[in-house]
């Protein structure tokens, strides 16, 4: 029973940034149809940025602050300078752009920082707290509460403002946004935008567990993306669904089974789920017009 | 191009070239050509080296423009086929005592199963579905391969046997650049023929429309799946001579980053384009080769090509050169 709970802990706490991903996805996927294989690298700006600025003396909230405004300006040059020019272009070519963009940033990390793995100090200290007989590290708890918060306001302003409801009108459908006067322009660059603060804050609030360096990004990008898809792309719901999902399969297969295995069976749970359910878990069914 | 910027005299040639480039033996005597020539540029060692490594990916690539640009399937775990090919000829003979050319038949034929298997559930799923799907299938090949240490040698790899025929042992970059050129003007013409039969025009016909083809009568859940388990061929014929040529293997060679690089390969070349694999593959690499003397700023400068590439030239570097040129090639 402890190691149950032990190991829900730990799914949830990995799942958390799988979701925050995989919420990072969905969001420029549905203004934009891009899958934007760079995601990951915002999380790995968010917590190198932060990493950098403390060193530099920096408070660590303003630490935080900062690296969270320089990864949305990223962000939005990502997609005026790299995506905008390509607009019309096949999907596959703006998927293409997009992991060039994350060669990109992997390169520039590895300049601007460097090569060696980093930490942030645990805002809560790091004694365990014991519940239930499963030790769970403070910094676990900020993690979990962190993405309530993030995931809270962007529904609040998703739901809440105009301009919120004009993402969720270009993301229904581009053309009839455009005819009642909404900038879709605009509303692309600022999901960019949004989708770069949540991978920076995701990066932040992991950091005191799991360590980071210039190359976290693409096995975070990854699995971000294998939870979308296991959720249903496009859906926001199945984005938190399927990253805490992916998180706490990886975490009962590696405790349970073999931690060499954990990735396997998490993308054999995946395999299986698209199978029976080829839109993933809450995806819309979508009818091909011949 | 317009033809009245031509002089009178000139537009009977310029007819006449249309014509020889539409000939369909012009583009594999092209390549021939280009082949034959190319050693003479080929200052040393090392270069006879990268060369054959453009040769040996740009087989693999043949068989994913086939699947991707023909029938308008992605696959993102493409590399998990290279990595069969390349332990089928580490293990076979190490370990089953196998002659390394049996292995490589075997490895090649293991993938055809497999991706026989696996391809028709796989297949059903669309778009990004279908991308996660094969990422996931090519990730398991790998952690199969980096955790099966008794058999693999695990994350570290293992040496691979020269390959042997009849007494003669394939080895140096000499050898193994003109192995690998005839394999792929091979696989080249095999392409070239399949595309120009009615499977050809079948998956044409899925790449534009799935229903509008299941309507004309083609059963595209089977031509799907011929494409895939061709594409599947090739990768791992192509892993099998990377394995062999390079006489030492890791898990790499299946890993995500490589199946993201062949994807890269056939797309910077142009999706649809034979010709395009091999371009494509060049770029892919040799420019990480020329870029080390940028040292430290070698991943950036490579991105930014790559992002520079798909703005501009979004059809892929050769259909839009070709479409610049004004001459439309297959």
């Amino acid at each position: 029973m402890a190691e149950n709970l032990q190991f829900a802990f730990s799914g949830l706490t990995v799942g958390t940034v799988y979701a925050l991903v995989a919420l990072g996805f969905t969001l420029i996927y549905n203004a934009s149809d891009v899958i934007n294989f760079a995601q990951g690298e915002f999380v790995m700006l968010g917590g190198m940025t932060t990493v950098f600025l403390a060193m530099a003396g920096l408070p660590l909230p303003l630490a935080a602050l900062a690296a969270i405004a320089s990864t949305v300006v990223v962000g939005l040059a990502l997609h005026r300078l790299a995506i905008e020019p390509a607009r019309t272009a096949n999907p596959i070519v703006l998927i293409m752009i997009t992991i060039g963009a994350s060669i990109f940033l992997r390169g520039l990390a590895q300049v601007v920082f460097d090569k060696r793995f980093h930490t942030l100090p645990p805002i809560f200290g790091s004694e365990p707290i014991r519940i239930g007989g499963a030790a769970i590290l403070p910094q676990s708890l900020v993690v979990l509460a962190g993405a309530v918060v993030i995931v809270v306001l962007l529904w609040a302003f998703v739901d809440r403002t105009l301009f919120g409801k004009a993402l969720i009108a270009t993301s229904a459908n581009r053309l009839a946004a455009r005819l009642v006067g909404i900038d879709t322009r605009q509303i692309v660059g600022f999901s960019f935008a949004v989708s770069a603060a949540i991978g920076a804050a995701a990066g932040i609030l992991i950091t005191p567990i799991t360590l980071t360096s210039f190359d976290v990004g693409t096995l975070l990008a990854l699995k971000g993306f294998a939870a979308a898809m296991l959720g249903g792309i496009g859906s926001a719901l199945g984005a938190v669904v399927g990253g805490l999902l992916l998180g706490l399969l990886e975490a009962f297969a590696a405790g349970y089974l073999s931690s060499q295995y954990k990735d396997a069976v998490a993308f054999l749970v995946i395999l299986a789920v698209l199978f029976a359910m080829p839109q993933g878990l809450f995806g819309k069914t979508r009818v091909e017009r011949v | 191009m317009q033809d009245e910027t031509l002089t009178p005299a000139a537009r009977p040639i310029r007819s006449r070239l249309a014509s020889l480039r539409r000939h369909p033996l012009a583009l594999p005597a092209a390549l021939t050509v280009l082949v034959a020539v190319t050693p003479l540029f080929l200052a040393s060692s090392y270069h006879y080296r990268i060369a054959a490594l453009v040769l040996i990916f740009a087989l693999a690539c043949l068989g994913l423009n086939l699947l991707m640009g023909y029938a308008g399937q992605i696959s993102l775990g493409h590399a998990g086929f290279m990595g069969i090919g390349a332990y089928a000829v580490a293990i076979g003979p190490a370990h089953l005592g196998l002659p390394s050319w049996l292995s490589l038949l075997a490895g090649a034929a293991l993938s055809a199963l497999v991706a026989f298997i696996v391809g028709r559930p796989i297949l059903r799923l669309k778009r990004h579905y279908l991308a996660v799907a094969t990422l996931g299938f090519g990730l398991l090949i790998a952690i199969v391969l980096t955790n099966e240490a008794e058999f693999t040698g695990g994350p570290d790899g293992m040496a691979v046997e020269r390959m042997q025929l009849f007494g003669w042992t394939a080895k140096g970059t000499v050898t193994w650049y003109w192995i690998s050129a005839i394999t792929f003007l091979l696989g080249a013409k095999l392409a070239l023929n399949l595309i120009d039969s009615p499977t050809g025009r079948a998956l044409r016909a899925i790449h534009d429309g799935e229903v509008a083809a299941s309507v004309l009568g083609v059963d595209v859940a089977r031509k799907k799946l011929a494409a895939f388990v061709l594409a599947a061929v090739y990768a791992s014929v192509a892993g099998s001579y990377l394995a062999l040529f390079n006489g030492h293997i890791t898990p790499d060679v299946a890993g995500f980053l490589r199946s993201i690089e062949l994807v890269a390969m056939v797309v910077l070349g142009g999706m649809g384009s034979i010709l395009g694999s091999l371009v494509g593959t060049a770029v892919l690499v040799v420019l990480p080769q020329t870029l080390t003397v940028l040292h430290d700023y070698e991943h950036m400068v490579l991105g930014l090509i790559i992002i520079c590439i798909m703005i501009f030239l979004r059809e892929g570097i050769v259909p839009t050169l070709a479409a610049a040129l004004g001459a439309r090639r297959s």
